[in-house]
């Protein structure tokens, strides 16, 4: 079992002919990921990497009835590109691209309200169910099946995570990289929902970082909602505040969005912390009795 | 991107914003004859920096006189102004504005921002300005209102009116607010601001209702639309050395420490910086490279930490995933090479091809200390400036 996506995904790619796109097709394609096509304007009815390319996600889903797209066109046209993919009836949309404006995203959340579609990112690595589905940019061969969901707003992060639960045998349900934007898709608290519904998952990851107040949030829901066991870090500790660090979201600002903040709404709501990103996967093992 | 005050002004003007009389002035000459120009009794001349704070550091001088115009100009220009928001350093003032003096009946708090919870554009006002805003928020929280704004609908006039009747204002004001907040909600979206603050906006001796000071920041990731606000950009406002850092794709901020890092992806690269400090070290650096590190981006990041000569040490850190870890490897032995690092290295390598790329460092001759895990690496670089 897995979240949101698994063997039977049906897959298209928006931005499919260009060089991002290309090069992380080959790679999704190559890990087993059902991809059924693509979209560039303007290029529709070519073929390739031996897959149909259409002019619009319309098309696309009315010839090979996709349910995902996932997204790697440049920054000025995401927007776009994610409405289209809503408007054209996808159901989970992967947007990897980094540096959309934020004013463009605003208005993406308020439309995609209208829809039944769920996004992930943008500004993040995607999601990957090991074994059966990667869409994204993160390296397949460090993820093994298992039992751990993992949920994380920054890449390399998250690939720490995957990594010491793939060394230490416990393996991944599914890995959602929900992005380092301040204004994205899913959140923590949708991701953790899922991840308590979904038999297979037996306990949760959750690497988030300073900025806003989102793992407060799903400290509260935790509380609330969530028996599985949750192992939680937080990057940011040494962060100055008003720095923009890397990520769009990653600011300390008006002394809101602390890492000591969130590391004490974590431990307040039950979930283990974990002061050293080496050490999520060892305290997971302890947490599942291994 | 930040703006200056007398940009940000510029901006309100063309937006049809009100604003006090004034003039930008680069030399005392210039700022004696825009007093001149405008007339009146009284000034303000008021120091033009990327940072709040200014009044109480002696930024913003009240004066009756052109003579004393140009004194408090000769003394502002080319010297350096420490706030509270600057840091010890400072920043240096090339620009000051003469402005004409206002009769200050009431001062309030206006501002804007994408409010991350709502996921909307939000109106921060308050009755009390001129003062700190957080500490506003945090003693007279009931005197803070908030307003987010339906990004389809846009600002609607009954929303700036019950802000204004909030704030006390009477009938004429309010009027006069309306079309203030819906002039700035316009600029926020044409020109793709993060925020704009107005603190103070007052209510002069006779009724108006007026910008007194003006801070906008300009959305970084908007700037490839916004091609006129990047000739506003004012780099002696900025950190060298983060700026060098962005035109070759790093994402850099300095920060105290001796222990400089390198590493792939934000949130590891913030991750290790706590893991340094957890082991006992003090980061010099956030520094990511990028998921798409190169062999030539890990020269030039080499090249930009060691120019920080309170450097003593460095951990690189690199999960490779699309990047390849021998790639990475080869940057970094042709970096200590070419660049010629002197300090001792502590590399921390894993992901793709991850056996290629230590055997290289291994077999390279140099003196670089492999890390099998983060643990072991915070640990070394730790130890070696202890």
């Amino acid at each position: 079992m897995s979240t949101l996506v698994n063997k039977d995904s049906k897959v298209i790619c928006q931005g499919f002919t260009g060089r991002q796109g290309t090069f992380h097709s080959e790679q999704s394609i190559e890990y087993g990921t059902n991809l059924v096509g693509g979209v560039t304007p303007g290029r529709g009815g070519e073929v390739h990497l031996e897959l149909p390319v259409f002019d619009t996600v319309h098309q696309a889903v009315a010839e090979t009835a996709a349910d995902v797209s996932m997204i790697y066109v440049p920054a000025p046209f995401a927007a776009d590109a994610i409405l289209e993919a809503a408007d054209g009836g996808i159901k989970l949309v992967v947007c990897v691209t980094e540096g959309i404006p934020v004013l463009d995203m605003v208005r993406v959340k308020a439309t995609l309200s209208d829809y039944d579609c769920r996004l992930i990112g943008p500004n993040c690595p995607g999601i990957i169910t090991p074994g059966e589905c990667k869409i994204g940019i993160m390296p397949g061969f460090i993820h093994q099946p298992g039992k751990v969901g993992v949920v994380s707003r920054s890449g390399t992060l998250t690939y720490e995570a995957v990594y010491q639960t793939t060394c230490n045998g416990l393996g991944q349900t599914t890995c959602i990289g929900i992005g380092g934007d301040p204004v994205r898709g899913m959140n923590f608290i949708d991701c953790l929902e899922l991840f308590e519904a979904d038999p297979a998952t037996e306990g949760i990851i959750m690497v988030g970082e300073i900025g806003g107040t989102d793992e407060e949030a799903a400290a509260d829901y935790i509380k609330q909602h969530v028996s599985k066991p949750v192992v939680a870090y937080i990057a940011g500790v040494t962060a100055p505040a008003g720095k923009r660090m890397g990520h769009a979201g990653a600011i300390i600002s008006g002394g809101t969005g602390t890492a000591e903040e969130k590391f004490k709404a974590l431990n307040d709501a039950g979930v283990t912390t974990v002061r050293s990103p080496a050490e999520m996967g060892s305290a997971m093992l302890q947490r599942l009795g291994g | 991107m930040n703006l200056h005050e007398y940009q940000s002004k510029r901006l309100f003007k063309q937006f049809n914003i009100p604003v006090p009389r004034g003039l930008p002035a680069h030399t005392p000459d210039d700022a004696a004859s825009a007093a001149r120009e405008l007339g009146g009794d009284v000034w303000v001349v008021k120091a033009q920096v990327h940072a709040g704070g200014r009044g109480k550091a002696g930024g913003v001088r009240l004066v009756t006189s052109v003579e004393e115009v140009k004194k408090a100009a000769l003394e502002m220009l080319g010297s350096t102004l420490v706030t509270k928001q600057t840091g010890p350093e400072g920043l240096p003032i090339h620009t000051v504005i003469v402005e004409m003096g206002s009769e200050i009946a009431r001062e309030l708090y206006l501002s804007l921002l994408v409010d991350r919870t709502s996921e909307r554009i939000s109106f921060m006002a308050s009755a009390v300005g001129g003062m700190d805003i957080e500490e506003v928020a945090a003693s007279q929280p009931d005197q803070m209102q908030t307003l987010s704004v339906h990004p389809a609908a846009g600002l609607q006039p009954y929303q700036a009116r019950q802000m204004g009747f909030a704030m006390g204002l009477d009938k004429d004001q309010v009027g006069q607010f309306t079309k203030i907040a819906m002039q700035l909600y316009r600029l926020f979206v044409e020109r793709d601001a993060s925020m704009i603050e107005i603190n103070p906006l007052i209510v002069t001796a006779d009724g108006n209702v007026v910008a007194l000071d003006a801070k906008i920041n300009i959305e970084d990731n908007a700037l490839f639309r916004q091609s006129e606000m990047m000739e506003w950009r004012d780099p002696t406002q900025e950190d060298d050395m983060e700026n060098e850092a962005s035109a070759h794709d790093l994402n850099y901020v300095s920060l105290g420490g001796n222990i400089a890092c390198m590493v792939n992806g934000a949130g590891l690269a913030m991750a290790t910086m706590d893991l340094i400090k957890l082991h006992g070290g003090d980061p010099a650096n956030f520094l990511d490279v990028g998921g798409g590190s190169s062999a030539e981006g890990v020269y030039e990041a080499f090249k930009l930490i060691l120019s920080n000569d309170r450097v003593e040490a460095i951990l690189v850190n690199i999960f490779g995933g699309i990047v390849r870890c021998d790639l990475i490897a080869e940057g970094i032995i042709a970096a200590v090479k070419e660049v010629g690092v002197e300090v001792p290295v502590v590399v921390r390598l894993e992901g793709t091809n991850v056996n290629q790329g230590r055997e290289l460092l291994a077999n390279s001759g140099l003196d670089i200390i492999a890390a099998d895990d983060l643990t072991e690496a915070a640990k070394k670089v730790a130890a070696v400036v202890a």
